[in-house]
């Protein structure tokens, strides 16, 4: 059980501000791309990065690492924010995302980037990836955990049932898999869409152990990670009720912003309201 | 370039042996020992690939994910993340079914996958047309870095499965439902990338892998009765294919027969011209299946009514002789 500071949450607050600054910065400069999920999940990739992980930016291939799978690929510039605070790579990178060339693709390409763990995109493949290195470190008995991120749109995709049924079958208690619930994708809110509810029981009939936090509340976040540690025999997915957009109030819970990037003026006005 | 008449054992030459999938499954028991880095993953067909072998010897190496491909497909590369080496192993049809997470996950990731598929084409005989993949070939080889496999006999099967072990990417190879007749001699030594010159000939050259090689030799042996000498080559890398193997060929008989258990569309066929395009044309004829489904029956039914037999290559090879031009 990791101690949850007064200081750890400071640190992991001005972590995802300053992620969400440049996620606003990279996405102006690059002129396309996934604004609103990105922001959604600021906070808990924040919390994985910079409390819960066991990682070292200067040997991303180190084996006995944590492994974090960013299922929903689209969400790009989070992950590529918080590689870049964590030192994987020179943050002037991140101004050359979706550019030709560049190692900051549109969506992560595991070959391009240090740090990233997966190549992922396609919806629903990130999960059996981690289904896939959680299994391993099972079979070779590696201490390593595996953290998934997953849209709740995403988890329409059928084969996000195929990995769930895998990681309960295998018993993979060292999986945890984030559901950031923003409620919305791209053609609106999901259960207009296709309704995935009810998120938390549909887990737990396919046998994990089931937590809702407050995606945006670093505590809960934290308290979410140290009781997946605890589990034995099942993997654990936190459904993080979360707000699209979070933190630019012109682009909080408005689909509009799935994917679709700032213009020069909505980056200044977002990242007054960042700093 | 191998010759059968040369082989040690001649005898088995001929002689009915195993079918692909139980050589397959064979070979990963002889094959564990000394590499300690591969596991196998099923979707519950363990009997039919032949990979029931390997669980029986190796159960912590075996992984079962149930009637659930694109989940094992992608599952298999977050391992290989790990350093391990996964078979994905399934019915070919199956691994149309993961075709996309075949893709991304392992091909586009780069990861060290071999996905290896039993029951393509006509061979796969009784279960009828929604059975039989027919374009698997062309689908796998048509994914950017994905290499292409499609042993002809159990023994070319056991030093394949050693070979694509060997290579360090993402690998597709063919197995086969029924038992096969053993065509290759025992000095035969496959060779990732490489052709092989089986018999040869002077008149043309018939271009076959697969269960397909067992018929382009019937038919070189039907042809001499007539006094046409036809080389056969083993292609059974169908990417990258044997560029320098095709136009010495092209070059030195004048004509080329493709022959494969698949689509005339984008298989064996497909990658053989378009290296002649490139390189040395030469008029060429494909045997395959001409843009159809398959349907029930036993394979070498299938094979008369849908124009894949030794009878059918000889009359493509005639064809392909009168379009020479000298």
């Amino acid at each position: 059980m990791k101690e949850i500071t007064e200081q750890s949450v400071t640190i992991t607050t001005e972590k995802a501000r300053q992620m969400r600054r440049n996620i606003i910065s990279m996405l102006g400069q690059a002129g396309s791309g996934h604004t609103g999920g990105s922001l959604s999940a600021s906070d808990i990739v924040a919390c994985l990065y910079f409390w819960e992980m066991n990682i070292d930016p200067k040997n991303p291939g180190w084996e006995a690492r944590d492994r974090f799978v960013l299922s929903k690929g689209h969400a790009a510039p989070v992950l590529y924010a918080a590689l870049a605070e964590k030192g994987f790579f020179p943050q002037d990178y991140l101004n050359r995302l979706r550019k030709l060339g560049s190692p900051l693709q549109g969506h992560p390409d595991m070959r391009k980037l240090p740090g990233v763990e997966a190549s992922t995109g396609s919806l629903g493949q990130g999960i059996s990836w981690a289904v896939g290195m959680a299994l391993a470190g099972k079979m070779d008995q590696k201490p390593y955990r595996v953290y998934a991120l997953l849209g709740d749109g995403e988890i329409e995709e059928g084969m996000v049932w195929e990995a769930s049924m895998a990681a309960a079958h295998y018993k993979l208690d060292n999986l945890t898999a984030f559901i950031d619930n923003n409620g919305l994708q791209i053609d609106g809110r999901v259960e207009e869409v296709m309704s995935p509810l009810p998120i938390p029981d549909k887990f737990r009939a396919f046998g994990w152990e089931v937590l809702e936090i407050d995606g945006h509340d670093h505590r809960q976040i934290m308290q979410a990670l140290n009781t997946a540690r605890t589990v034995q025999n099942r993997p654990t997915a936190v459904i993080a009720h979360t707000i699209k957009g979070k933190g630019c109030s012109f682009m909080e819970n408005r689909a509009e912003w799935h994917g679709v990037a700032p213009k020069p003026d909505e980056v200044e006005k977002a990242l007054a309201e960042l700093s | 370039m191998e010759q059968p008449g040369t082989s040690q054992e001649p005898l088995l030459l001929g002689s009915s042996g195993d079918s692909l999938r139980e050589a397959f499954g064979k070979s990963l028991v002889t094959l564990a020992d000394r590499y300690d880095n591969f596991v196998v993953l099923d979707a519950d067909v363990a009997g039919g690939t032949g990979t029931h072998h390997f669980r029986r010897a190796y159960p912590k190496r075996f992984f079962q994910f149930g009637i659930a491909e694109q989940n094992m497909m992608a599952v298999a590369a977050g391992m290989a993340a790990t350093g391990l080496v996964p078979f994905v192993t399934t019915f070919a049809v199956f691994c149309l079914r993961a075709y996309e997470q075949a893709r991304l996950s392992v091909a586009y990731a780069g990861r060290n996958v071999k996905i290896v598929a039993s029951h393509p084409g006509l061979d796969v005989g009784p279960d009828g047309g929604s059975a039989q993949a027919l374009e698997d070939l062309a689908a796998f080889r048509a994914i950017p870095g994905m290499v292409v496999v499609s042993p002809a006999d159990p023994l070319e099967v056991e030093q394949a499965t050693e070979a694509i072990l060997n290579y360090n990417g993402p690998v597709y190879m063919r197995t086969g439902r029924s038992p096969v007749l053993r065509v290759l001699p025992a000095d035969y030594s496959f060779e990732l990338g490489k052709g092989k010159i089986i018999q040869d000939g002077i008149d043309a050259t018939i271009v076959a892998c697969g269960v397909e090689l067992a018929r382009a030799l019937t038919a070189a042996d039907l042809l001499a009765r007539e006094s046409i000498s036809a080389r056969v080559v083993n292609m059974s890398t169908i990417k990258p294919i044997d560029d320098e193997l095709l136009a010495k060929c092209a070059l030195e008989t004048g004509c080329i027969v493709t022959a494969e258990d698949h689509n005339i569309y984008g298989g064996l066929g497909s990658a053989v011209a378009e290296s002649l395009v490139g390189n040395h044309l030469c008029p060429a004829e494909m045997v395959g299946i001409k843009d159809r489904f398959g349907e029930s029956g036993e394979p070498e039914e299938l094979a008369e009514k849908y124009g894949i037999t030794a009878d059918y290559i000889c009359k493509a090879v005639k064809k392909a002789i009168t379009r020479k031009q000298y």
